[in-house]
């Protein structure tokens, strides 16, 4: 609480003891407070209570009023509080002065009372919810410690150069993106990537600012510039995703800027109207104050924004960058998932995902390995990182150009390589089917057994595949990879379709293809490494690139950026989407219903200014407490389809 | 020319549409973004004209919310 929040709570309090005082005071005593002074001016002594109690809580709404009129905003929701309490008063004094009991000076007071107490709630609430929002992004570091002239300075990030050497000890956020240069340590990257498992860093490994150097002292060589880095990168992006307002936004403020002149003329109406019609004026003045109570649109005006904003939040806090607030709305309908294969389905790079005789795995790679154990082909690199250990020395390897290698050490003879090698050297092998490139084993002209090496697919990537099938979405498949390959890998990994043999810029056709005849209510989101496929993904509906940190064309082309090359992000964006697009809706409704059913009751006559007041501060309160729900925990809890998914596969 | 303004003590969020709406209309402004959560404004207008333009959003905003003030 701030220290003009407290000094408001005390205030309210005060001004409430004294407002319960008169009341109950006014409620026991035979006669009531009237009956005190009695007479023809008994009303004086309540009115002379109630008003110092009102000027006590309200002096600082009359003056916004006053001030409000002065400026020409009329409909200034302190101006029609205003309007509505004192106009409260007015008719407790003409009823007062009538000779009758004066009746509603206590409501006058209270309806202020409460709904000071309701701005106050309002206040404390959005300031928690903004608080909370804006800690996830607590990413931003205050100051760097600069190697300079053989001392360490405290400077601001941004005045640090490119080249220059920055220290960081435990405990301090890595202030700007660069390479270690001393030391290795582990960095909690978290607040970045959601990721939870500190990551190990050493001389020469990169590192991003934002994240928190966890044991122990290291010095960074500084290879952009603050406003450059990461840090800021992200920093810039959630701050802006504001700026990126969604259709229910619009629509929200829309329905605000008329909502009130129309509940200010209805409210007129209602009293001249009915009352020119039945005489009963004070019936109807009433009525139509009561309407001015309930005339300010601030619950929506507040908490659907507020609700995008905290789906905002909870996405980044698990590294899930949304740009705006229109792409979570957008990506709450996302229906088509194209993916690009390599990279994003798969990790990208080769790996032996099949031996077979499985029995013989050991020999057949520990030969292969030594065969293959100097060349930097991906393939080769692959089998010798299967085998793990250090392959045998003292072969004479000799290279058959497009076929592989023969490797002889005291006359034993080993070929490695594809079918060709085999025949060329009269060797029967049993040929393996599997998608991927074979590499074949054989020792002294006897087939020993083959090697499948794959792009691997990525662990997760079933799962979220057919976590996304199940929610009824349409699952593409992009790649530049032959029809057999990609079939298998299709049929492996459960998409619903798949295109083959594409090279980079038939993809942009593909996506404008699929665009073109998706139905109109469709979401097509492309999801991509961020690599060479920037156009395809600004040409999506919902671009989301994987693997954010530190790829700035990611950063820039995509409209949702994993930060962790997880495509278990996805589900968790759409959860969030979902839940914040739930309380969009409910806040809309509920609010708008709540507004009008308060606004019918009141002018049939079967509600008063008190239920007034609820309508307006109590549901914008409420409503900013169901936004706040929006900021919950995600990463824990599986929906229950992922869960169906799972047991399914 | 894009820049971002904070703004201290913006604690109405109705006033925040209004404030948007009313920077919106002023000639020049290409386009202006209020966020009552951030408490930020986002000013595109015109590069030869700004500072005046700007000088008269900070007016337009006083006059809907007088306790709100644009940190330049």
């Amino acid at each position: 609480m701030t220290h003009d929040q407290k000094k408001q709570l005390i205030r309210i309090i005060m001004c409430l003891a004294a407002f319960f005082a008169v009341f109950i005071a006014d409620k026991t005593l035979s006669g009531g407070l009237v009956g005190v002074i009695g007479g023809k001016y008994g009303w004086l002594l309540p009115f002379a209570l109630y008003l110092a109690v009102y000027a006590a809580i309200g002096y600082d709404v009359l003056w916004r009023a006053l001030r409000g009129i002065l400026h020409g905003q009329m409909l200034d929701e302190n101006f029609l509080m205003c309007i509505a309490t004192l106009g409260a008063f007015a008719l407790a004094i003409y009823t007062g002065a009538s000779g009758l009991a004066p009746e509603g000076f206590d409501e006058g007071c209270a309806v202020l009372l409460f709904y000071q107490v309701g701005e106050f709630f309002q206040d404390y609430a959005t300031g928690r919810s903004r608080k909370s929002i804006s800690a996830l992004m607590d990413i931003r570091p205050d100051s760097a410690n600069v190697l300079r002239d053989g001392k360490t300075l405290s400077v601001d990030p941004s005045e640090v150069k490119v080249g220059e050497i920055v220290v960081v000890n435990p405990g301090e956020k890595v202030p700007l993106d660069g390479r270690v240069t001393l030391g290795s340590s582990s960095l909690d990257t978290r607040a970045l990537t959601g990721e939870s498992l500190p990551r190990e860093i050493t001389v020469g490994d990169s590192v991003v600012s934002g994240s928190v150097n966890v044991n122990s002292h290291i010095e960074v060589c500084v290879e952009k510039e603050f406003h450059d880095s990461t840090v800021s990168k992200i920093l810039d992006l959630v701050e802006n995703a504001a700026e990126q307002k969604s259709k229910a936004e619009n629509f929200i403020t829309k329905f605000a800027r008329w909502y009130t002149p129309v509940v200010v003329g209805a409210a007129l109406l209602l009293a001249v109207i009915p009352g020119a019609v039945t005489g009963n004026w004070q019936e109807w003045v009433y009525r139509a104050l009561s309407f001015l109570v309930v005339s300010c649109p601030c619950a929506l005006v507040i908490s659907v924004p507020l609700s995008f904003f905290a789906g905002i939040g909870a996405a980044s806090k698990l590294g899930v960058l949304v740009k705006g607030s229109n792409y979570l709305e957008k990506f709450d309908k996302a229906d088509i998932f194209v993916f690009d294969k390599t990279g994003t389905l798969t990790k990208g790079n080769f790996a032996v995902v099949k031996v077979s005789p499985e029995s013989d795995r050991e020999r057949i790679l520990a030969l292969a390995a030594a065969a293959e154990k100097d060349s930097s082909h991906p393939i080769a690199r692959s089998v010798v990182a299967a085998f793990g250990g250090t392959p045998e020395e003292g072969y004479v390897l000799t290279n058959e150009a497009g076929m592989g290698v023969v490797a002889v050490k005291d006359g034993k003879q080993v070929l490695c390589g594809n079918e060709k090698l085999m025949r060329a050297h009269g060797v029967e092998f049993l040929p393996e089917t599997g998608a991927g490139t074979v590499v074949y084993v054989a020792e002294n002209g006897k087939f020993v057994g083959s090697v499948l090496v794959a792009d691997e697919i990525k662990e997760e990537t079933r799962e979220v595949i057919s976590h996304l099938n199940s929610l009824g979405c349409k699952t593409v498949m992009l790649t530049g990879d032959n029809e057999h390959i990609a079939s298998s890998v299709a049929e492996e990994i459960g998409v619903s379709s798949f295109k083959a043999s594409l090279l980079p810029q038939n993809k942009v056709e593909e996506v404008e293809r699929a665009l073109a005849e998706k139905r109109k209510r469709d979401v097509l989101c492309f999801v991509g490494d961020g690599i060479n496929d920037a156009p395809v993904l600004m040409r999506s509906d919902v671009g989301i690139a994987m693997g954010g940190v530190g790829s700035d064309a990611a950063i820039e082309a995509s409209d949702i950026v994993l930060m962790r090359d997880d495509l278990r992000g996805i589900p968790l964006a759409k959860r969030i989407a979902r839940k914040t697009m739930c309380v969009v809706y409910e806040n809309i409704l509920f609010s708008i219903i709540v507004k009008a059913a308060i606004l019918v009751l009141t002018a049939i006559g079967l509600a008063n200014m008190w239920l007034a007041v609820f309508g307006d501060v109590g549901v914008a309160v409420i409503a900013i407490l169901n936004a706040m729900r929006v900021n919950g925990k995600y990463a824990e809890k599986p929906s229950r389809q992922a869960l169906k998914a799972r047991t399914a596969a | 020319m894009k820049k971002t303004f904070e703004l201290v003590g913006l604690d109405c969020a109705n006033c925040a549409a209004k404030m948007e709406r009313a920077v919106a209309g002023i000639d020049g402004v290409h386009h202006v973004s209020v966020s009552f959560i951030t408490q930020r404004m986002v000013l595109d207008a015109d590069d030869e004209r700004f500072d005046d333009i700007l000088k008269q959003a900070v007016k337009k905003c006083r006059r809907v919310e007088p306790d709100c003030k644009v940190r330049i």
